[in-house]
């Protein structure tokens, strides 16, 4: 039986303003618990917000990105319940006049194909503070959690898509094109891992041409990997659920990345009920035509901007330069590295293959790489200068992931030099073509055809000879000059 | 000098004889913590009494003025509504919830008067969370009026109210979110004034409708409401809702002939609700205004009985979200061993909070509630831009408007104990003006059985010097604001 | 609008305020008390009035993004109910 996935994304974003949408308190991250919450983000009594500028410059920068419409006037809604990472019992967020209005973006699939993902609306809101749950805290023997409100009241831009996404690879196209626009615009720093960008993923499943099926919100998925994972768990279990004659119902759903598995959140007797209303503490904010357009006219290169430039300037395929210019910090390693290695093949294909391999393995993003664009531009440098070979090029690109030094410094202290010197190649050659009487026969009598295809024999021991160090080009040379005065 | 009478003084008086060095700050002060120990054990006016910090800052302000360095204020006591958070002073806004609550930080108003040199006497007794017109709803006990201690003093800042009429302090601050300056200061024969929304900072005031909420003072005199509101009032970066607009010196007018002003006369405001010798105090005080010659006006505000409804939507809805931040994680009170997360915010709410603070929040969710949003909230939010109009309309044609501030005079206590709606009529009057963020002043106007009588003025936007201009020449004609309820001894005029 | 014992126990969980069994009946006759007086509401002509949120018609001012507070726990964490290692402690919080 077919089914059809239906997909849509909710994205927190946390923007990268030094202080916090409604109070004076720091945003960076990884302060001492508490150090960074006053008296308005712990919503002391008496205390009240004014917003950041600067916050909402990012978000309509974000709502020009994708070609939507900017809220001439939005409002702050206060969304109602008690949780102790909510200080005030309510979030201050954007329900009915959110900032930014209706948008699009294209992602580009591995097939080549292209895609429009609508978006549905951005809107600002405040972060919340985090519970540790993980620590032993007891008070007359009944457990207690530990709250850190150094996050509440970080700025967050959430982007709602419309269900336009039908699996894991259109989500998580969308997802690193999301994290694409708004790294390039440097309003969020998109570090997954510290909860910058957070994904919920809401996910149906139905026949075709059948209405929409009940939905289910897996929340706060904070890897791309994790996102895969998770939506091919949950389209599968609720399909396996349907085949089985049982129902999807509506609920919020975790996943742990660690187990690889997912959970329904505890069961609400009732809908929530957030009794939303225009905050009070707040007014109206509004922009005119002129603010906005400066915004516009200061807008930095976007995704899809660069990535005809890339295609243009550095003869890059539209694949390649899609996955190199998606993200602000892949696109300017790329563009330090071609520039300073002089050759922009080599080191897209540098990229796109060992790189973004190793980087993937080891969950890391490009900008916390081990090797820098300069180092690894200096590897590329030696390759086409022909000091070392592609092969060799590995053992160099090991040393420095590493950290053992610069290319220059690892081809020395682990002799990787090629050899270029013709006459120890030509040594080389003469000395296998000697030691070689039954090949160089059998080559002699082949037909001509057959002769470029026996070669192989006597390179791989030259190579040998030569511990890999000689360089392949000069051997083929020579050895195809020398068996040819045999014949 | 004679002590005796010190208490009799307004706040220009104490001011000029500062100034002129009759007396010390710390000799007023002095005199008032001893009169608040002696008689407040009756009244209940005060929470909390600044003894040691009252009389090092008047002790400052001493050395100050004789360093030739006094700013207005300089060393004259006043007393703050304990809805004001006050740095390192338990700030209890009436509730068990905030019993030890003490702030590291000042409200705006209170750093105003800081700045200004005035000294603080101590915290006042209020209706809990400013909920309610009789203060018979305070964690701490109802307050007494002291015209009749078998009645109530009105609220929510009747510990304000009583504190000035008692002469326990010469003047007070206090808030104003459907009536709560101007009723009880009409039931204790003061002058109380609320600011238009916007003019006093909120920073600091611990909220109950934000929207409506408004700080103000309360004081024998317009004059000395002029002076405090001159310390009160200014832009505020820290509020959103403040407006960054000038700040006249509102004593400035207040001398000038009422020759051609427009009184706008509410034919709503006289209606059957209205106790008859109000009515005729109400009346007698216009009558003495043309005597001025100012010309009255009957005009209409049709949308008026829209204004006790409405705001019985809008005030809970805002105070539901407003008192959510109470649960007992962070600051007060937090229940005895709670079991677990939603025991704790069960019990610490609903022991915390008193029976009129759980109503109006229970009252305020289910009108935001799904499915109630529109016929209530949205409704309620609608019928106060009507009412708002109403009054746009009116001021094309009148400078001000008057009537009672209040329907009746001060009743007894537990008079309107079980029936709420009873008790939110007692704002009839007024909370169209918070509704429509519009300034109002109540001034003493005469007595209905010995208990005082308050005429309700109400100004234009921003036009607070109109309004103390309008009560300052009434009062210069009356002496219904200098009259002192038995037992409290002014003495006579020096 | 009549509004019942349920109604109440549903704001009250909504709310989280304990009532306690001794006092439901009176709060919810006096809650429905309330909501009559605020249906006096209904009868009034709203068709197309704009809904009023602020008395004022001021627009929002904006704050430069600059970093002006400075660490205070262990001022506030002194009015806490409890707190260990720079933590607020509130009882278990279970997803």
């Amino acid at each position: 039986m077919e089914w059809e996935t239906v997909i849509g994304l909710e994205v927190h974003a946390q923007l990268a303003t030094k202080s916090k949408i409604f109070s004076g308190a720091s945003t960076t991250f990884g302060a001492e618990p508490n150090t960074q919450a006053c008296a308005i983000d712990l919503g002391m009594p008496g205390t009240l917000p004014v917003p950041n500028e600067q916050a909402f410059r990012y978000a309509i920068m974000f709502g020009l990105a994708i070609d939507a419409e900017i809220a001439k006037t939005s409002v702050f809604d206060r969304k109602n319940y008690f949780y102790p990472d909510l200080p005030k019992g309510y979030q201050t967020t954007q329900l009915d006049k959110p900032i930014v209005g209706p948008g699009h973006v294209e992602i580009e699939l591995a097939d080549g194909s292209k895609k429009s993902i609508r978006i549905h609306h951005a809107h600002l809101e405040e972060d919340a503070g985090k519970s540790l749950h993980e620590a032993s805290f007891e008070i007359n023997g009944h457990g207690m959690s530990g709250i850190d409100l150094n996050r509440a009241g970080t700025p967050l831009v959430e982007i709602v898509s419309e269900p336009d996404m039908s699996n894991s690879e259109e989500a998580v196209a969308f997802a690193k094109k999301l994290h694409g626009i708004v790294t390039s615009l440097g309003i969020c720093d998109g570090e997954m891992s510290q909860g910058s960008m957070r994904f919920d993923v809401n996910i149906s499943v139905r026949r075709p041409g059948e209405e929409l099926g009940t939905r289910t919100e897996t929340k706060n998925l904070n890897s791309f990997r994790f996102m895969e994972d998770a939506i091919a768990l949950e389209v599968e279990r609720q399909i396996d659920l349907i085949e089985d004659g049982g129902r999807v119902i509506q609920e919020t759903r975790l996943y742990n990345g660690d187990t690889k598995q997912a959970r329904s959140m505890r069961s609400k007797e009732e809908a929530n009920d957030y009794r939303y209303f225009p905050c009070p503490d707040l007014l109206p904010v509004v922009f005119d035509d002129d603010y906005i357009e400066s915004i516009r006219k200061d807008l930095p290169e976007l995704p899809d901007t660069r990535h005809d430039r890339f295609v243009e300037q550095y003869g890059l395929s539209s694949y390649d330069a899609n996955i190199l210019s998606g993200d602000a910090s892949m696109a300017q390693y790329f563009e330090t590295a071609a520039k300073a290695s002089g050759d922009t093949k080599l080191t897209a294909n540098w990229m796109i293959g060992e790189l973004s391999a190793r980087l993937n393995a080891a969950d890391l993003s490009i900008k916390h790489s081990p090797l820098s664009a300069e180092q690894l531009a200096g590897m590329i440098a030696r390759i086409t200068d022909g000091t070392i070979s592609s092969k060799m090029a590995k053992q160099v690109f090991d040393g420095l992931w590493n950290g053992d030094g610069d290319a220059d410094s690892i081809i020395e202290a682990k002799g990787l030099k090629q050899v270029s010197d013709s006459g120890a190649i030509e040594a080389l050659v003469d000395e296998v073509i000697a030691n070689s009487d039954k090949q160089v026969d059998n080559f002699r009598n082949a037909d001509e055809s057959k002769r470029p295809k026996m070669l192989g024999y006597f390179v791989g021991q030259i190579m040998k000879a030569s511990k890999g160090q000689a360089n392949p080009q000069q051997v083929n040379e020579i050895l195809l000059k020398k068996l040819n005065d045999l014949l | 000098m004679n002590n005796s009478i010190m208490h009799n003084k307004t706040i220009a008086d104490i001011i000029a004889g500062l100034d002129a060095g009759e007396f010390t700050s710390v000799e007023i002060t002095q005199h008032y913590l001893k009169r608040i120990q002696q008689l407040d054990s009756t009244y209940n006016s005060y929470i909390t009494i600044n003894e040691a910090s009252a009389l090092a800052q008047a002790e400052a302000a001493d050395k100050r003025r004789a360093e030739g360095n006094a700013p207005a204020f300089c060393g004259v006591p006043i007393a703050h509504k304990d809805i004001f958070c006050t740095n390192g002073v338990r700030t209890s806004c009436g509730s068990k919830m905030l019993d030890n609550f003490v702030p590291p930080y000042d409200a705006t108003v209170v750093e105003n008067f800081a700045r200004a040199g005035a000294v603080i006497l101590g915290k006042t007794n209020m209706d809990e969370f400013a909920m309610g017109s009789s203060n018979e709803t305070s964690f701490y006990g109802p307050v007494k009026n002291p015209w009749d201690t078998n009645t109530v003093p009105g609220g929510s800042s009747g510990g304000s109210a009583t504190a000035v009429a008692a002469h326990l302090a010469p003047g007070a601050t206090a808030t104003d979110t459907g009536g709560s300056i101007r009723q009880p200061a009409a039931l204790c024969g003061i002058t109380g004034l609320k600011p238009t929304y916007g003019r006093v900072s909120r920073w600091g005031m611990i909220a109950f409708a934000s929207s409506l909420d408004q700080g103000g003072p309360m004081a024998h005199t317009a004059e000395d409401c002029a002076l405090m509101l001159n310390i009160m009032a200014g832009f505020d970066p820290k509020d959103s809702t403040s407006i960054d607009r000038d700040v006249p010196d509102y004593t400035e007018n207040l001398n000038q002939s009422l020759e051609g002003l427009k009184v706008g006369v509410p034919k709503e405001y006289f209606d059957e609700g209205l106790n008859p010798g109000t009515e005729k105090a109400v009346r007698d005080a216009l009558a003495e205004l043309e005597k001025q010659g100012a010309t009255l006006v009957s005009i209409s505000l049709p949308h008026s009985k829209l204004a006790v409804p409405a705001y019985y939507v809008i005030a809970p809805a805002e105070a539901s979200a407003n008192l959510s931040r109470f649960d007992g994680s962070r600051y007060g009170y937090r229940c005895e061993d709670p079991k677990d997360l939603r025991d704790m915010y069960m019990r610490t709410r609903g022991e915390g909070f008193g029976d009129e603070v759980k109503r109006r929040i229970l009252v305020g969710a289910y009108c935001l509630s799904a499915g109630y949003y529109d016929a209530y909230y949205r409704k309620a939010q609608q019928a106060r831009r009507l009412i708002k109009q109403d009054f746009v309309d009116a001021f094309e044609t009148v400078d001000v408007i008057m009537g009672p501030t209040a329907p009746s005079p001060a009743f007894e206590f537990g008079a309107k104990g079980k029936d709420p709606v009873a008790m939110y009529l007692e704002d009839i009057y007024t909370i169209a003006t918070n509704l429509a963020g519009l300034p109002g002043m109540s001034v003493p106007c005469g007595f209905v059985d010995n208990k005082p009588v308050g005429l309700q003025i109400i100004g234009n936007y921003f036009d607070e010097s109109q309004m103390l201009n309008v009560a300052h020449q009434f009062q210069q004609t009356t002496d219904w604001h200098k009259q002192a309820p038995e037992g409290i001894e002014i003495g006579g005029a020096e | 609008m009549t509004i019942e014992r349920a109604d109440i126990e549903k704001l009250a969980e909504l709310a989280r305020i304990e009532i306690n069994e001794a006092t439901i009946a009176e709060t919810t006759q006096s809650i429905a008390d309330v909501l009559a007086l605020v249906d006096q509401l209904q009868a009034a002509d709203t068709e197309g009035v704009e809904p009023m949120a602020h008395p004022s018609d001021a627009v929002q001012r904006l704050r430069a993004d600059e970093v002006t507070e400075s660490n205070h726990r262990d001022d506030f964490q002194a009015i806490a109910p409890a707190t260990e290692a720079g933590l607020y402690l509130v009882p278990k919080v279970i997803d």
